[in-house]
């Protein structure tokens, strides 16, 4: 059973979305999207300051199987991304949900978060994969 | 569901996510495929090969319907137990399969192939054998299980039966010997000392358990791909195929040009490719950018002019590089760009072995 916690967002692609107290939005990836890629082995950050729209590709984790691209949550502009993953990206199979964030983003548009779906809708979509 | 090996439940106890491979349920992996990977490098790992297929060649022209079939000659196969590795080919030149042949005596020789080729080998096998009066036959009766690792000798030995221990103590590289019922083959595909081994199917499940009390971590496919791929050895279906001649898939060693009266399959179609020239080769590949290699990425030169293909890559867990094998052009110099998602990456082209009992090649 993979973990889904209950204060976060998530995207039917397998991102977590969390509000910090500035508004913006910090993304990483799940635990069952990490379960299902394997070993992490490199990931490759987005620009700061590009800008996004909701759906769009802006990152990719590399696992040992595949190339996986990672999807931006919500529109806006990245304004810091995890570089830290450069030098361990296994942070991402160890602590998906902490040290292994991928993006924060400043969002432009104010109800995509809320649009997201809770834990509840989540585990459901995965139940059904 | 897909065809399950004899060791299926074991590898469920041992918590392995189970992949589809060529019908196959096979583990991919137990937890982390580069802890596995490590564990051969460094100690000894296990890998559950079942899914590969013995097939036993026995009659009084087996040598010689051998020596029609191979791109290699059985005829240096001498000893009893020696094993040899070969291409199977197409009166094209292609690769049909790469295999092994294990030498027991002039009128009985063991085969293995690999699980994807297993209709499509034995058919043709069938078909070549028909003038010969040999027969071609599929052995179900084992189990097979490879143990590797710089420990994985000892290891082996600590659950071996003390007639077991006897008679395989002074077995050499790439020898088989057969005890007790078990066929012991000091072979491999990691890059790493150990064995192949051919268990009775009823001892799967004690000789399982004994490894793992002893020491021997489970590894799935995985970590198999990884450890092959630094060893610099080719995967049947990816680095080479039936549209691929030898001669471009670094397996020009393993043609037996001599003698030259020994019709082989394939011979003409060799022949005449060496005559006209071979325009590529299957080289290494190490990315001085950042990224992952991956199969059929565009290989180009410094100019920006296409001259190949990846046929594997991946993410080196020994060297922390990302390497590859790739079909590309004789000519291709030191220097090449690889177009990866659109960017153009360094690399730089290497002899394609990466990794050899736990020391970096490159």
């Amino acid at each position: 059973m993979s973990d889904i916690p209950n204060e976060l967002k998530y995207a039917s692609s397998h991102e977590w979305a969390r509000m910090e107290e500035d508004g913006s939005i910090v993304v990483g990836i799940t635990d069952h999207a990490q379960g299902l890629l394997g070993d992490v082995v490199y990931v490759e950050l987005p620009e700061i300051d590009t800008e996004v729209s909701a759906g769009d590709e802006i990152a990719v984790v590399e696992s040992v199987k595949a190339a996986s691209d990672i999807y931006s949550p919500i529109s806006g502009t990245v304004v810091e991304v995890n570089d830290s993953l450069d030098g361990s990206p296994e942070t991402i199979n160890s602590d998906c949900y902490g040290e292994g964030w991928i993006f924060r983003i400043e969002p432009s548009n104010e109800t995509d978060f809320e649009d997201l779906m809770d834990a509840e809708a989540y585990g459901e979509s995965i139940d059904e994969d | 569901m897909g065809l399950q090996t004899p060791f299926y439940a074991l590898h469920v106890n041992a918590g392995a996510r189970m992949v589809d491979f060529g019908g196959w349920d096979m583990p991919i992996n137990y937890g982390s495929q580069i802890d596995e990977h490590h564990a051969v490098r460094q100690d000894a790992g296990m890998f559950d090969v079942s899914h590969m297929t013995i097939v036993d060649v026995k009659g009084a022209n087996a040598k010689p319907f051998l020596q029609k079939l191979l791109a290699n000659d059985v005829a240096k196969l001498t000893v009893s137990g020696k094993a040899l590795y070969s291409g199977m080919l197409n009166e094209q030149g292609g690769v049909i399969d790469d295999l092994i042949t294990y030498y027991i005596h002039d009128e009985f020789y063991r085969v293995v192939v690999n699980a994807s080729t297993r209709e499509k080998d034995l058919a043709w096998m069938t078909e070549q054998a028909k003038p010969f009066g040999v027969s071609v036959a599929h052995n179900p009766e084992f189990a097979m299980l490879a143990i590797q690792g710089p420990n994985a000798i000892a290891k082996t030995q600590s659950v071996f039966s003390t007639k077991q221990q006897q008679d395989s103590a002074e077995l050499g590289v790439f020898f088989a010997v057969e005890s007790e019922g078990f066929f012991i083959a000091r072979t491999g595909y990691t890059g790493e000392d150990g064995y192949e081994i051919m268990v009775p199917v009823a001892e799967v499940e004690s000789f399982w358990n004994a490894l793992v009390a002893a020491g021997v971590k489970p590894c799935g496919l995985g970590a198999r791909d990884t450890l092959r791929l630094e060893a610099g050895m080719n995967l049947y279906g990816s680095d080479m195929d039936e549209s691929i001649s030898p001669l471009e898939a670094n397996m020009g060693w393993t043609i037996a040009w001599e003698p030259t009266e020994r019709e082989f399959i394939g011979r003409a179609a060799l022949t005449a490719q060496k005559e006209a020239g071979v325009a590529n080769k299957l080289a290494g590949l190490v990315l001085e950018g950042k990224g992952v290699l991956r199969a059929h990425m565009k290989v180009l030169d410094e100019q920006g002019n296409e001259i190949g293909e990846t046929t594997s890559g991946t993410m080196s867990p020994t060297l922390k590089l990302s390497i590859a094998l790739a079909r590309i052009s004789k000519s291709a110099g030191e220097k090449v760009l690889i177009d990866m998602r659109g960017k153009q990456v360094p690399a730089k082209v290497v002899k394609p072995c990466f990794v050899r009992k736990g020391e970096s090649l490159v």
